[in-house]
């Protein structure tokens, strides 16, 4: 996606998303907001699902916690914000609060990397659903970020401008750092682990490697939601919110970023076009996660197959 | 010491209903090396069966009567198996030999399936039940220890389907086949067994059992509801990994073992808040310290 030159697109892209933010968020002539909140809710799932798409991807590992990881950096950056300035007038603590976010996630992602280090497949998608699970049962429990009856009042900070300027870092970073030749060692677990750990591939740091900087971004996500929703619920970081990031990186295919960044913006539109047929919204959703395995592995847009086939 | 015993009466009823919904975990795991989790809402499906059979059979058999309970019992459990056979050849079969990870979503979509199909207001609505009673209830009381016929009910039951699946699995034909194709699909195959078969065989009796324990679960819960069988469900998948997944014993000691644990640990004040998240770190304690579980053999990974 980006090769040459790559660094220019990237800041020429964050230039037009903040220009675009600036217009989208000015009074008068900006946009409907509920137009605008779906387009940053669409900007937040493109870094969730690029983030998966590292571990689940790229790496082949099979995480199910992403939910969990977006908590800590959700919670964790609200709190912050709220304890420097209750009423939202400190804007400019805004980044300092995500980028704390997303390395106490970074951190959660380290401690769900290293019990990776032994298992693979299911035996690990079900210790990530447990890490998920017991994160959402400790803020439940933490009567500092309001347990179960959430944390409210975090002050608006999130704009169209911070969402999407995240969103192209993440995918500058996440593509750049798997074309590099450091990054072949992800491709490498993810086609034959065996074989990479025989050639030299020091398999288990890579795959907490990609624990930690999936978890990381996945933490920024959650401090741009949380100041984007305003609103913090455990309930909200529940399983069924870590199989819908899991399905963007399906539906766009596993390893193809174009592809999971397109199935991150459908995935997040698609409800809104749905809303007549809400009753049956979700059971639709789960035959289309039965049929896509059954007919299209491989995600809605792969049409060549990579060299070695599928895992 | 009162509080012991009445911990060690709740745990072992709670942990006999994870060790029958880990037995057909362990079973389907055994053969297909997949977790099947729409296990769980087949022991929902199981619990609602009952509910929707129990005014017809008592108008038979009248409330509360002993061959009423057996007979929705079984009814129960056969509707679950014939439904779990159905899920297997339609969502799984055509997925043999496609990676694993396929096959895991495609049991999560499964799974979500039929829990959303259920939740939907035509269906069984996503509001909370009441489950009737199937069998007269007495309570009993040792000192300050108190206990009912269910809580006494639901361990024989498990011990008594723990034996029968070991006698199926150990000493009937069929058994036979099951250990070959859990062992070597291909070679059993080879030896003239109908894989298919004994892979849909397999899937019924868990599911079988999953009714079963929906049941016993409804009998001890103030309620039923579409998403009763996922929390049991997933400390069954952590009982059934505890003791070794693909091991029968193991399956029922794992279910025991986690119930007692999360009932004392749960029973700890400052923990009790914490309860749910109590299986999952035991689970993450054995998956780091001993991943073949409890009674489980280590395997090296061939290339």
């Amino acid at each position: 996606m980006f090769t040459t030159g790559a660094k220019r697109w990237l800041l020429l892209g964050i230039a037009l998303a903040v220009g675009a933010s600036f217009m989208a968020h000015s009074p008068g002539f900006g946009m409907n907001r509920y137009y605008l909140g779906v387009t940053i809710d669409a900007g937040i799932a493109i870094i969730l699902a690029v983030s998966l798409n590292l571990i689940n991807g790229h790496t082949g590992q099979f995480s199910l916690g992403h939910a969990g990881f977006m908590a800590v950096g959700g919670y964790t950056a609200a709190k912050l914000s709220l304890m420097v300035s209750p009423a939202g007038e400190a804007a400019w603590f805004f980044p300092i609060a995500l980028l704390a976010g997303g390395l106490l996630a970074a951190l959660a992602g380290l401690l769900v990397g290293i019990p990776s280090l032994r298992l693979r497949g299911d035996y690990l998608a079900i210790v990530t659903l447990g890490f998920g699970e017991i994160i959402r049962v400790v803020v439940q429990n933490m009567e500092a970020v309001g347990a179960a009856s959430g944390l409210k009042g975090i002050p608006k900070y999130t704009t169209l401008g911070w969402t999407f300027a995240l969103a192209l870092v993440t995918i500058y970073f996440i593509t750049t750092l798997v074309n590099s030749t450091y990054g072949r060692g992800f491709i490498a677990v993810h086609d034959d682990e065996v074989a990479a750990e025989s050639m030299g591939v020091p398999t288990t740091r890579y795959k907490v490697t990609a624990f930690v900087i999936g978890a990381f971004f996945a933490g920024i996500a959650g401090g741009l939601y949380a100041h984007h929703k305003q609103f913090l619920s455990p309930t909200g970081f529940d399983f069924l919110k870590s199989i819908d990031i899991v399905v963007m990186v399906i539906l766009g295919g596993m390893g193809r970023t174009a592809g999971v960044i397109a199935a991150a913006v459908i995935l997040t539109l698609l409800p809104e076009f749905l809303r007549a047929f809400a009753d049956y919204r979700m059971i639709i959703y789960a035959l289309l996660i039965i049929l896509l395995m059954m007919l299209r592995p491989q995600g809605l847009f792969t049409f060549k197959l990579k060299k070695g086939g599928l895992a | 010491m009162d509080w012991l015993l009445q911990q060690s009466i709740n745990g072992l009823g709670l942990g006999s209903i994870y060790a029958l919904i880990a037995l057909g975990y362990t079973m389907v795991y055994g053969i297909l090396r997949f977790i099947n989790f729409a296990h769980s809402d087949v022991l929902m499906l199981g619990a609602f069966s009952a509910f929707y059979l129990e005014p017809q059979v008592s108008r038979l058999f009248g409330h509360e009567s002993v061959v009423g309970a057996i007979m929705i019992v079984i009814l129960a459990a056969g509707l679950c198996a014939v439904l779990g056979m159905l899920i297997e050849f339609l969502a799984y079969r055509p997925l043999r030999n496609r990676p694993r990870l396929t096959v895991l979503i495609t049991a999560i979509g499964v799974s979500l399936f039929i829990e959303f199909t259920a939740q939907h207001e035509k269906v069984f609505s996503s509001k909370t039940q009441f489950f009737p009673r199937l069998l007269p209830e007495h309570s009993f009381q040792m000192g300050n220890v108190f206990f009912n016929s269910t809580d006494l009910l639901v361990p024989v039951v498990t011990l008594l389907l723990l034996a029968a699946m070991w006698f199926i699995v150990q000493k009937t034909r069929v058994g036979t086949a099951m250990r070959a194709v859990s062992y070597n699909q291909q070679a059993a195959s080879l030896m003239g067994v109908n894989v298919n078969r004994i892979i849909s065989f397999t899937f019924g009796l868990g599911s079988a059992l999953a009714a079963i324990a929906g049941i016993l679960y409804a009998m001890k819960a103030p309620g039923i509801e579409p998403l009763m069988g996922v929390q049991p469900g997933l400390r069954a998948f952590i009982a059934a990994v505890l003791g070794g997944i693909g091991n029968l014993p193991g399956a029922v000691v794992g279910g025991l073992v986690l119930g007692i644990l999360e009932t004392f640990l749960g029973g700890i004040p400052w923990l009790s808040s914490y309860r749910d998240g109590i299986a999952f770190a035991i689970l993450i304690l054995i998956l780091l310290f001993k991943p073949a579980g409890l009674l489980g053999k280590a395997t090296v990974e061939k290339v």
